[in-house]
């Protein structure tokens, strides 16, 4: 099941009766139970036996082992650690997803919460009860800073292998296949996409690459099991963003209990986050869905003019399908007590590249220049024969954006889409370094200046549609066969 | 960016949410009512970017299971005219022909430079009068005299100078008047057709949709069309495409022994009244001094096993040859102009089904139908195709 209208009408009345209805102290169980729930019923049919049921709680025990991980260590004393909320918690869990497996004994129209008929119900107790053991016993070993340390690179490493896994066509066809060999299915009819269509787990790593690299660095605030199973993967940001920090959305949570449910200013503006959503992302994106450029209609188009407007239809089309997903989660989020961060502002009419970058996809432009950027110019300016600061800016814009541009897809034209947002960030970073005073001088004449802007933006979007060819066609081949086509060669 | 709602001028209270929901419904239930009481559905289907932004379309909206075809199927007629090429105005020097049929006339497995009309208006056939013919596709994948009378009730309104009606057996059965959800979406007007032309039709057929409601509250999905079928414009004026031509599977030539048609198990006797030849009256008076040519059209006729028993899997040959004998005398009879070209075609001419023909066979159907016109009009005969 996808993000629809239906889930997300659920959604805003679950919203209402939690803000109006529930009493305070149960708020932060009932964003961990609809979270949980959620991720399930998100969660696509996959035609590989179970693996609906599978990844969804896949995600949930990576989680709670990216949690134990993140455990504050002091000593190397065995004990255990854990305390008896996270271990009720745990518990919890382990009923939800039973009693989920549970509904395979409704009649199949009342399955609504799972993807496909879940598995046993015995047979899902038998796997998370080793499961569960072993998190108490992990949880249990002491371990000190300097190995975990280890320890957390080392699962960072491995959600990056499985990212890359995942987000690489050749290498998700062969785990495909590999996995239906594994369950006696015909592994030449293996489809990423239909077989390994992982719910939200871009958004997912990104959040828990987030919390074990904050651990590392000792920025991690104590989080509990539920929280952190909360942030991972609540349900209005589980697909498509925004990606939070941590130590914000925990101010949300920690709030809640004294949070007015009937305040009518968080109604309102959630409310109408979400209308401006809905109709963003299903009258708009979804009418310009019909003329957007695709690799099929690229070759089909007769004339310059036409893949010009194609291309129009695609950029604009991505950015309300997009951030009108954005707008609903907001939205949502803001009706169950949580104030998820803006991810776009304007993007289309900023009149740089840089400040295009600082208004779109904003949450992860901010991860990266966390995670990516800052580390990666400080580690460079560290460097005993440091190269000069142009050269440490490049190397950095050029790290970021290709990584921005692999975290949709590892191939060349993510690669090269990433290298195009680069190039544009530095050129612009020069110019603005080295017109900086001439730029002072000329901000004192308003007329001019408008025009000026005008042009930056004229310029800055025309430099991001061009890019989304890079973004949109499959190979290098026919981007430049639409790039020629732009400039009317090549019909 | 988000000021204007996170920081209004007086902060929010219930009082004010009251009254936003309070003037939603009211104004709701306002634009429903004007919708309905000015029947707006059909208002707005003839509104159109199509022949003022985009290029007309060359034939009805019609799609075949796939989103590439850059159109859809619609039941709005009004809507579905507005997009044609035929919704712009008459040149001076234009003979305004309508080919009406089923899906070998709208040209299934066909680019829309190929079809019938298109290759007809390509040969410029000039007339006496210095008028060059142009013709309009006027026909829908559906095989129903009644959706084809529906269809030509509509295209009536953008003066047409002759009506070429296409037909098969098919389209007579009556099993086959109803069946299609353009006819059963549009019960208003296939009832005013029954009434003014007395036709045999049931009005009150169970499958004919009830309307819920003339308000914006019951019609979001032809709304949703209209929208739908205008942003589609973007990509049929950048591509010329709306239906996409793919390898389909040859008709076959070789069947079962078997004599059934429709409802008819076996041979036997049938009248004119088995079949639906009261909407080809219909047609007749529909049109009125507008001259009306019916085509018995071109079929394969299989030389397969038993292809003694049937011509096509469409047809046993028993019923089909009674069904042109009922013709004939019926056209002999009540003075129709009446072309019958079933045999016209080599078998090689066809495509997936016994009446889709290939692009070279539909040019020469083409300027079988060209010459046609010409000699109708020159000589008030059809010519020796239809001797």
């Amino acid at each position: 099941m996808t993000f629809n209208l239906t889930l997300i009408a659920i959604f805003t009345a679950g919203g209402f009766i939690y803000s109006l209805i529930l009493p305070k102290s149960w708020r932060k169980w009932t964003l961990f139970i609809a979270s949980i729930l959620a991720v399930y019923a998100l969660q696509p049919p996959l035609l590989i036996r179970n693996m609906d049921f599978i990844l969804p709680t896949v995600t949930i025990f990576v989680t709670v082992f990216v949690w134990i991980a993140t455990l504050p260590r002091q000593d190397n004393q065995l004990r255990i650690t854990i305390q008896w909320r996270d271990l009720f918690t745990i518990a919890v869990l382990m009923l939800l997803i039973t009693g989920l497996a549970m509904t395979r004994f409704l009649p199949s129209e009342w399955q609504l919460l799972t993807a496909s008929r879940p598995p046993a119900p015995l047979d899902v107790f038998l796997a998370l009860f080793p499961l569960a053991l072993l998190i108490i016993l992990v949880g249990g070993i002491q371990i000190n800073q300097p190995r975990q340390k280890v320890l957390l690179s080392l699962m960072i490493l491995v959600i990056i292998g499985v990212f890359i896994i995942l987000k690489t066509d050749r290498l998700a066809l062969a785990f495909s296949g590999w996995l239906r060999e594994q369950t006696g299915r015909d592994a030449t009819l293996a489809n990423p996409l239909t077989d390994l269509n992982w719910l939200g787990f871009s958004y997912v790593a990104f959040r828990l690459i987030h919390v074990l690299r904050d651990r590392q660095t000792g920025k991690l605030p104590d989080v509990s099991l539920r929280d952190m199973l909360t942030y991972i993967i609540f349900f209005p940001s589980l697909t498509a963003g925004p990606i939070d920090r941590i130590e914000r959305f925990q101010e949300d949570l920690v709030a809640l209990p004294e949070m007015n449910g009937r305040d009518p200013s968080r109604i309102v503006i959630g409310s109408t986050r979400i209308v401006i959503g809905i109709f963003k992302k299903f009258v708009v994106a979804d009418t310009l869905a019909l003329f957007a450029l695709t690799a099929t209609n690229a070759g089909q188009v007769t004339y310059a003019g036409g893949m010009w407007v194609l291309l129009y239809g695609y950029a604009f089309r991505l950015f309300f399908d997009f951030s009108g997903y954005s707008d609903i989660a907001i939205g949502i989020g803001m009706l169950f007590g949580v104030q998820l961060p803006e991810n776009f502002n304007r993007p289309y009419l900023k009149n740089s590249i840089t400040s295009f970058w600082q208004s779109w996809h904003i949450t992860l432009s901010n991860w990266v220049r966390f995670y990516i950027f800052s580390p990666l110019t400080r580690t460079m300016l560290r460097w005993k024969r440091k190269p000069s600061s142009d050269v440490i800016v490049g190397i950095g814009l050029v790290a970021t954006m290709v990584i921005i541009g692999l975290w949709h897809g590892i191939s060349f034209t993510f690669f090269i889409w990433g290298l195009w947002h680069a190039t544009g960030l530095f050129i612009h970073k020069m110019w603005s370094d080295r017109t900086r005073k001439w730029y002072n001088q000329f901000k004192k004449k308003q007329g001019q200046l408008r025009l000026w802007n005008w042009a930056g933006i004229f310029i800055t979007f025309h430099f991001v549609v061009v890019g989304w060819v890079w973004f949109v066609m499959p190979d290098v081949g026919s981007a430049l066969s639409v790039l020629s086509k732009l400039a009317g060669v090549g019909f | 960016m988000w000021n204007w709602l996170i920081n209004p001028e007086q902060p929010y209270t219930w009082g004010f949410i009251a009254r936003v929901v309070i003037k939603a419904t009211l104004l709701f239930l306002l634009f429903n009512v004007l919708f309905a009481s000015f029947q707006a559905m059909d208002f707005i289907g003839r509104f159109s970017l199509y022949n003022r932004i985009f290029a007309g379309r060359e034939r009805l909206p019609y799609n075949h299971d796939d989103a590439q075809d850059y159109t859809l199927t619609m039941d709005n007629i009004p809507a579905m005219f507005a997009t044609h090429e035929i919704n712009r105005s008459k040149a001076d020097d234009e003979y305004r022909v309508l080919l009406v049929g089923d899906s070998a006339t709208w040209g299934f497995l066909l680019p829309a430079y190929q079809t019938l009309a298109q290759q007809l208006t390509d040969k410029n056939y000039l007339l006496a009068d210095g008028r060059r013919v142009v013709a309009y596709t006027i026909a829908h994948p559906v095989m129903s005299l009644t959706k084809d009378l529906l269809l030509l009730d509509e295209a009536m309104n953008y003066q047409p100078d002759m009506v070429i009606w296409l037909v098969t057996l098919q389209s007579f059965s009556q099993n086959r008047q109803v069946g299609a959800p353009i006819i059963q979406n549009n019960p208003a007007r296939v009832r005013q057709l029954i009434t003014d032309y007395h036709l045999l039709l049931n009005p009150y057929d169970d499958r004919f949709k009830p309307i819920i409601s003339h308000a914006i509250f019951g019609n979001q999905r032809l709304l949703a069309d209209w929208l739908r079928i205008q942003s589609y414009g973007f990509m049929w004026q950048a591509t010329g495409i709306d239906h996409l031509v793919l390898n389909s599977e040859l008709r076959r030539n070789d069947f079962e022994e078997d004599f059934s048609w429709e409802n008819l198990k076996s041979p036997q006797s049938i009248t004119a009244d088995d079949l639906a030849f009261d909407l080809i009256r219909a047609g007749h008076d529909m049109v009125g001094d507008i001259p009306l040519i019916l085509v018995n059209e071109p079929m394969f006729i299989a030389d397969g096993q038993n292809s003694d028993i049937r011509y096509n899997h469409f047809y046993p040959r028993w019923v089909y040859d009674e069904y042109r004998m009922i013709f004939t005398e019926l056209a002999t009879a009540n003075d129709w102009h009446y072309c019958d070209l079933w045999d016209a075609m080599p078998r090689d001419s066809f495509t997936d089904s016994p009446v889709h023909m290939t692009a070279d066979a539909t040019g020469n159907l083409s300027q079988m139908l060209g010459e046609m016109v010409t000699d109708y009009l020159e000589f008030g005969y059809l010519g020796k195709e239809c001797d």
